[in-house]
């Protein structure tokens, strides 16, 4: 297996992405230029709660939306 | 309506809605601020406790967000679904917005077109019943249709929210007879939202009997937000007393002030 890819892409708010194999939510959150802690997270059209970010592991295709309060009407 | 109660003090009663007590019933919108500081200083003339906000994707590159340096122990954040067009959208944010710790309280907006972003009437009343089963307490951006207004409080709304006139078109109150008649027919609160562009038109929107007003644009969008933002405070509570006082009937023609004896020559 020593072939097996390390990295593969997601789709990270609409735009590709590439993250580490076992690169976890928190992880990668925590990567971004961001405030982690104002922030919710969407896997695939699920939320993913924030007790379970350290343990759901990214996969290839992954559709994920970080997203924040801004300013609005 | 509040014919019927005493009217004391020199502010409007608080607003209730659902289980919840809000001491101002105008409630703005944090969007279009060209800085946090000018924001901050409209948001704090205005007098409101309830401040809209929207969720949306971060900006990867940059962490510069103006909401960051709103004081959040001040004001009560109520998310909104803008820029949904579909119910399944809106129920999404929704969602995200109670996983964001903002709690079960939305503005929730289901837009029909982009042009005139006035309310889808078949997703706004699909998504509040869903919403509503959820546990949300769901305050609803409406059109000014009476008979829509009636379903979306029969769908459980906590309040139903008419447009004025659309969004950011600061035309004010275009239809005050349907208003009149959305007021007359529901028994939970309703807010006039969308459409304020001057503190005159606040005053109407309370003078026809709404329980609050929420507008962004009217504020944001004026040369000096904080003068402007000043006038709107005043405007509601002028429009709260002016709707308890009993105004006077119209008429065509005058009826004098002065007492029409005693005059000299006569």
């Amino acid at each position: 297996m020593s072939d097996q890819p390390t990295r593969f892409e997601i789709q990270l708010n609409g735009e590709v992405h590439q993250v580490e194999t076992d690169t976890t939510v928190f992880d990668l959150v925590n990567s971004l230029p961001i405030d982690p802690v104002a922030v919710a997270v969407e896997r695939n059209k699920r939320i993913v709660p924030r007790s379970l970010h350290a343990e759901t592991t990214l996969e290839a295709g992954d559709q994920i939306e970080v997203v924040t309060i801004v300013g609005g009407g | 309506m509040g014919s019927s109660e005493t009217v004391t003090g020199n502010t409007p009663t608080p607003l209730t809605l659902g289980d919840r007590t809000f001491r101002s019933r105008l409630f703005v919108g944090t969007g279009k601020y060209s800085d946090a500081e000018t924001m901050n200083a409209a948001l704090e003339a205005s007098g409101c406790e309830v401040v809209t906000v929207a969720i949306r994707r971060v900006d990867l590159n940059s962490g510069d967000n103006l909401l960051s340096q709103l004081d959040r122990e001040k004001y009560f954040l109520l998310p909104n679904t803008a820029g949904c067009f579909n119910a399944e959208d809106a129920i999404r944010v929704c969602q995200l917005s109670r996983e964001l710790g903002l709690g079960d309280w939305v503005k929730l907006e289901v837009l029909g077109d982009r042009k005139t972003l006035l309310p889808d009437p078949v997703g706004t009343l699909e998504a509040c019943r869903e919403l509503v089963n959820d546990g949300f307490k769901v305050l609803v951006y409406s059109s000014d249709d009476p008979v829509l207004a009636l379903r979306l409080q029969d769908a459980g709304a906590t309040s139903v929210m008419p447009a004025g006139s659309p969004i950011g078109s600061g035309q004010g109150i275009l239809n005050s007879n349907n208003l009149a008649i959305i007021l007359e027919q529901l028994e939970v609160p309703v807010i006039i939202d969308a459409g304020v562009g001057t503190a005159s038109d606040v005053t109407i929107a309370m003078e026809l009997g709404a329980e609050g007003v929420l507008l962004n644009t009217g504020i944001a969008g004026a040369k000096d937000p904080v003068a402007m933002a000043h006038a709107m405070r005043h405007a509601l509570d002028a429009g709260w007393f002016a709707s308890r006082a009993g105004r006077i009937p119209r008429r065509r023609y005058a009826q004098a002030s002065s007492p029409t004896e005693g005059v000299l020559g006569e």
